[in-house]
């Protein structure tokens, strides 16, 4: 919202602060300035002059060389100007001054342009005639400026007086960040009585008063019926005839071209001008085509048209409310009015509205028919119902000071029983428990009454005014001593009261754990979008049947690559290893902590299972048992230990069906790993192998420990076998390494693989492996029997397995 | 007999001079200390000499011998010292080679930010919760005062999954679900992943993080959340930070206030950081609406709170001085590496 401080000077007439005391102190009681700007920043030395003699340039066809009296004397300026006559009023900057912009209307610059006198084709020029555009305007905003050449003013304006103050450009524009609550802050009203209790000046609205010179009766002319009276709970209307359609004053103009309103007639300018003083639209019919006399407010009928005043046509439905005549609808209510009753410059009767329209309702309709106006921006707030009456009374009163036309007697007024005021009871120790302050009771009543909040002694009690629909309670009340107190003069305290134990859950120092080990082991840490394409389930290679694809679908998504909830982590990671790739980024390894989302069923009926994944992914030095290594320290570092295994039967498609495996812990599947599939790397345009795991935390958090025992140090030496074997290819090493560990009994202490080999020297469909095996007693010192005893077990056991001990 | 020890002695201090390795030092001590040494062969001698002049010249030799030693040991000190000096001068390497890093990871910008929140508050004792991130509605805006008809929950803010069903817009639905357990006094962060129709641009994301705060007690006033909040931002920002409180509007929040820092680039005086004034916005904040506690079952004349809501992003984004927010999820290695 922009307003012109002039404007808020108007009702609050001793209103004396710079403009940026005036930023800072609204913005410290909640009426949020966002910036200002003077209009004449950059306009210096500027008066009004006239053009007393006008001779040809003697060397220049389309110069001439003017005489120009600018108060205290009269000096020669040349111009091309070619509209400007002798006796014109004009302003003039004079040597040494400033303007705004150049003549063509291209964008100002930050500093404006300085003017020197000079000669022009060797004729002496002593400043500058100016047009709009020069003095930092346009056309839009003084309509009565030519289109091409120097702003001429009436001839009310005085010969040598400042230029600026002439045109209104003495001013300073504020833009406010209303907050939703304050409904009637989106009103110049508003917004000058926060003003005036900010500065604690007394605030003077506008005293309306009404000569109804048209006499006769409003009821003669018109009558209003309310069908849906839940979407539209007043509806106010007046008459005003014999218009006299003219441009507004100068002082009009002014403040609707300072709110960014381009000002157009009287008439327009009226409605404007009320909407922006008052917050509350209005809307004028040319009544003469208005059939039947009569107004209908009721809801439009699915599939019907309307054509609004900008010539297009609307496709309306059920919820769309529509002010309709004895015969056809004349406008969408609150939004915009229609081609078929629209004012024209030949109007001679108007009739006026001023309606409280259900502002949910208004802003959907808005939404639908893809028409935001100003007007429904308004109303889509909620407005205040009592404020339509002064309002439309208002609008009345311009008409009159303006001369615009003339106001017949009397109002239809249609409206529902106005909800009784709000009383909230004040209760001034409640206010200070809530702030933490002192504030006397009298201070808190003389910042309520300067809100025109009345307290009443006998009940104790506080009437809200209706334009405050956001007071609804202590807490508000609390809310606006301290708006006034001063926020920054509330103390500053810590809380007192029982203590609490900060901390941190135990899924969350599991987490914790997972981001250490994965930057120990060089993972740096990824984050993807929680949404994505349907597309990422061919892409990984999944079947058409997989319950992977039942995803959650977002119902208005931001386009189809974000409108799925994940139910697999990998698109983000693959997607993020190929963007490092392609940008030649060399031994990538990145991990991600965050959750997919599995619903039970769909279409949903309850939350679904936010399950946390921790996904590694890596491109470049290493191999899948770099990945193996990386799982093994991080269930190490959380107490995982014993009964970890593998099992290469993982059946995951968008992994290397050789080179993957599910983790096992415990007999429960907590997680896979693997190298991506070729196919896989190819959709995501990674041209190098790529190794992926997937740890599924919800499976893993409540295996996991941080309980530490110590065991002694070894005091006993230990003793060493190894063994090498020939090993029939499908057998697998982790099962060697069970049968090892249960054979080798209590004095087994740790096993080595340290060879592994296939090929020459080896029979077909045969490996060799070798093991060295450590044996030790915590209380002893071993004897050969013991180790030769578990090595026999061992080997017997091994055996079992098709296994052969190379000699 | 005296003079062939003496002449012994020279011997050797000649020969120990001449060494120029350790080797012939050793060499001299076999010579004359070792078994077939020339001292050695005196000692054997000794029988030749006449008792009553034995201990004497026992004396003498090891006198001689102990001498010898001394000189000995020196010089092999010396030596070792020399050796280890021009091996050492062999040895110099140009320290301004390039290190060998060892492969270790890096956090994201957003989660050390959060850790350094987390750390913050949970030494104030705040525990640290977690509330879904797909909501129900009652939860996302009901719960919190946001009524049916709020423009807060029009469709182009908010992504829904069917009619009950959507992503969180805020964290602050994590309130009611912590409030409900009735567990009084709660202090508690939660921070957490929220969404809103955005379109992805330098400054806006359709994902982002936010951390929710809330302290319930009997007592707790708008001062105390003043209090609080400054003590974190001195913690965060650096201890000259100064905050001022502007009022503002929430709807599950009453009084509401919007929190500003002193620009930390510039102290307060303005810059093109703070675009000229001095202070940035870091968090909305306020008391937590009377009719919040009412729904989560908390009497309000009896228990008041405060809650806050920090944009994380906004808060890693100012302090790493991140001009780009898509940067958060690219994932490049370049920018993770930085932090």
């Amino acid at each position: 919202m922009n307003t012109a401080l002039s404007w808020i000077k108007a009702y609050v007439p001793e209103l004396d602060c710079t403009p940026q005391e005036y930023l800072d102190a609204l913005t410290l009681t909640g009426t949020k300035v966002e910036y200002y700007e003077n209009l004449d920043k950059n306009l210096k030395n500027i008066v009004v002059g006239q053009i007393k003699k006008i001779d040809k340039h003697p060397d220049a066809d389309k110069l001439i060389v003017c005489q120009v009296d600018v108060g205290k004397e009269t000096i020669q300026i040349v111009t091309g100007a070619p509209n400007v006559k002798e006796g014109d009023k004009v302003p003039v900057v004079l040597d040494g001054g400033k303007v705004a912009g150049g003549h063509d209307g291209s964008p100002l610059p930050e500093n404006g342009i300085e003017i020197k006198a000079g000669k022009l084709r060797g004729v002496d020029s002593f400043g500058m005639m100016c047009s709009i555009e020069e003095l930092g305007s346009n056309t839009n905003f003084y309509p009565e400026a030519p289109e091409d050449g120097i702003y001429i003013f009436d001839d009310s304006a005085v010969v040598g007086s400042s230029a600026i103050e002439a045109l209104g450009l003495n001013d300073t524009v504020f833009e406010y960040e209303i907050t939703s609550n304050r409904v009637d802050c989106y009103s110049i009203l508003g917004i000058a009585r926060e003003a005036a209790a900010t500065f604690n000046k007394p605030f003077c609205p506008p005293v309306v008063e009404l000569k109804e010179q048209g006499g006769d009766d409003v009821n003669n002319y018109i009558s209003v019926e309310v069908k849906d009276k839940d979407l539209c709970s007043r509806y106010v209307a007046r008459v005003v005839k014999n218009i006299r359609i003219a441009p507004s004053p100068k002082w009009l103009q002014r403040r609707l071209a300072a709110s960014g309103i381009r000002p157009i007639n009287n008439l327009v300018d009226i409605t404007n001008y009320v909407m922006e003083e008052y917050g509350q639209p209005m809307h004028a019919f040319d009544l003469d085509k208005i059939d039947g006399k009569k107004i209908v407010v009721k809801r439009a009928k699915d599939g019907d048209t309307f054509m609004t005043l900008d010539g297009e046509e609307r496709k309306l439905d059920g919820e769309i409310l529509m002010i309709n005549d004895a015969s056809k609808p004349v406008a969408v209510a609150g939004i915009m009015g229609g081609e078929n009753s629209k004012i024209t410059d030949d109007v001679k009767t108007v009739l006026f509205e001023a309606a409280t329209f259900n502002g949910a309702n208004i802003r959907k309709s808005a939404k639908r028919l893809g028409l935001r106006t100003d007007s429904s921006g308004k109303f889509e707030k909620g407005l205040d119902p009592r404020n339509a009456l002064d309002a439309i009374n208002r609008a009345c009163q311009l008409i009159e000071e303006l001369d615009c036309g003339d106001v017949v007697k009397g109002v239809v007024d249609v409206c529902e029983p106005l909800k009784e005021l709000n009383k909230i009871e004040f209760r001034p120790d409640r206010i200070n428990d809530l702030l933490g302050t002192s504030v006397s009771a009298e201070d808190m009543l003389a910042i309520f009454k300067k809100l025109e909040l009345e307290y009443n002694e006998n009940d104790k009690m506080i009437t809200i005014p209706s334009f405050r629909q956001d007071l609804e309670g202590i807490a508000d009340l609390a809310e606006e001593v301290a708006r006034f107190y001063g926020y920054d003069k509330i103390p500053s305290t810590l809380p007192s009261g029982e203590a609490t134990t900060g901390k941190i859950s135990f899924k969350q120092r599991i987490e914790q754990k997972a981001r250490e080990v994965a930057e120990y082991c060089g993972f740096s840490q990824g984050m993807c979008y929680s949404f994505e394409s349907p597309k990422v389930f061919d892409k990984l290679l999944i079947d058409e049947k997989d319950p992977l694809r039942q995803a959650i679908t977002i119902s208005n998504p931001l386009g189809e690559d974000f409108s799925i909830m994940r139910t697999i982590s990998l698109n983000g990671m693959l997607t993020s290893l190929s963007t490092n790739y392609n940008r030649r980024n060399k031994d990538v390894r990145l991990y991600e902590l965050a959750n997919v989302y599995i619903p039970e069923k769909l279409p949903l009926e309850k939350l679904p299972d936010e399950r946390m994944q921790f996904t590694l992914g890596f491109y470049g030095e290493g191999d899948f048992f770099t990945m193996k290594g990386v799982i093994e320290e991080f269930f190490d570092s959380i107490g995982l230990k014993d009964k970890l295994s593998y099992d290469p039967k993982a059946g995951k498609p968008f992994l290397h069906p050789g080179r993957q495996a599910n983790v096992v812990y415990d007999g429960k599947v907590v997680g896979y790993l693997g190298e991506v599939h070729p196919e896989v790397l190819d959709n995501y345009d990674i041209p190098v192998k790529a190794y992926v795991a997937v740890l599924d935390m919800p499976e893993i958090v409540p295996f996991a420990s941080f309980d530490h025992k110590y065991k002694g140090i070894a005091k006993f030496p230990a003793v060493s076998r190894d063994i090498s074997m020939v090993v029939p290819k499908e057998v697998l090493v982790g099962d060697i390494e069970r049968m090892i560990i249960q054979r080798g009994g209590k004095i087994l202490e740790s096993l080595t693989l340290f060879d592994i080999y296939e090929g020459e020297q080896i029979k077909e469909g045969f490996k060799s492996v070798a093991y060295s095996i450590t044996f030790r007693a915590q209380d002893r010192t071993l004897e050969d029997a013991d180790v030769s005893a578990a090595m026999k077990k061992i080997l017997n056991g091994l055996e079992g397995m098709g296994i052969e001990l190379r000699q | 007999m005296k003079e062939k020890l003496e002449k012994i002695k020279q011997d050797a201090i000649a020969q120990i001079e001449k060494s120029d390795a350790l080797e012939a030092l050793n060499e001299v001590r076999v010579n004359f200390l070792g078994k077939k040494g020339e001292l050695t062969a005196v000692l054997k001698s000794m029988k030749d000499v006449a008792p009553e002049d034995r201990p004497k010249v026992g004396q003498f030799v090891n006198e001689t011998r102990a001498e010898i030693e001394r000189i000995l040991d020196e010089a092999t000190k010396k030596m070792e010292k020399l050796k280890r000096e021009s091996q050492m001068k062999n040895e110099v390497i140009d320290v301004t080679l390039p290190a060998k890093k060892n492969m270790v990871g890096h956090r994201h910008p957003n989660v050390t930010t959060q850790e350094e929140v987390e750390r913050i508050f949970i030494g104030m004792g705040y525990e640290v919760v977690e509330g879904p991130e797909i909501e129900t509605d009652y939860y996302n805006f009901e719960a919190l005062n946001i009524p049916a008809d709020h423009p807060a929950k029009d469709e182009q803010d908010t992504f829904y999954i069917n009619g009950d069903f959507l992503l969180r817009t805020q964290t602050s639905g994590t309130q009611v679900h912590v409030m409900e357990k009735g567990k009084l006094p709660i202090r508690m962060i939660a921070p957490g992943r929220v969404f809103r129709s955005d379109e992805v641009d330098a400054t806006h994301s359709p994902s982002f993080h936010q951390i929710e705060g809330l302290v319930i007690d009997k007592h707790i006033t708008f001062a105390d959340l003043k209090g609080t909040l400054a003590e974190f931002s001195k913690e965060l920002f650096g201890e000259d930070t100064k905050v001022r409180f502007r009022p503002h509007h929430f709807n599950f929040t009453e009084p509401s206030a919007e929190m500003d820092i002193s620009c930390f680039k510039c102290g307060g005086k303005g810059c093109r950081f703070c675009k000229g004034t001095g202070w940035i916005e870091i968090l909305g904040c306020g008391l937590v609406h009377p009719n919040v506690l009412r729904m989560s079952g908390i009497d309000p004349e009896e228990y008041s709170g405060f809650a806050f809501g920090i944009g994380l992003e906004r808060i890693a984004l100012l302090k790493y001085e991140i001009d780009d927010m898509r940067l958060l999820y690219e994932n490049d290695v370049r920018f993770l590496k930085q932090f």
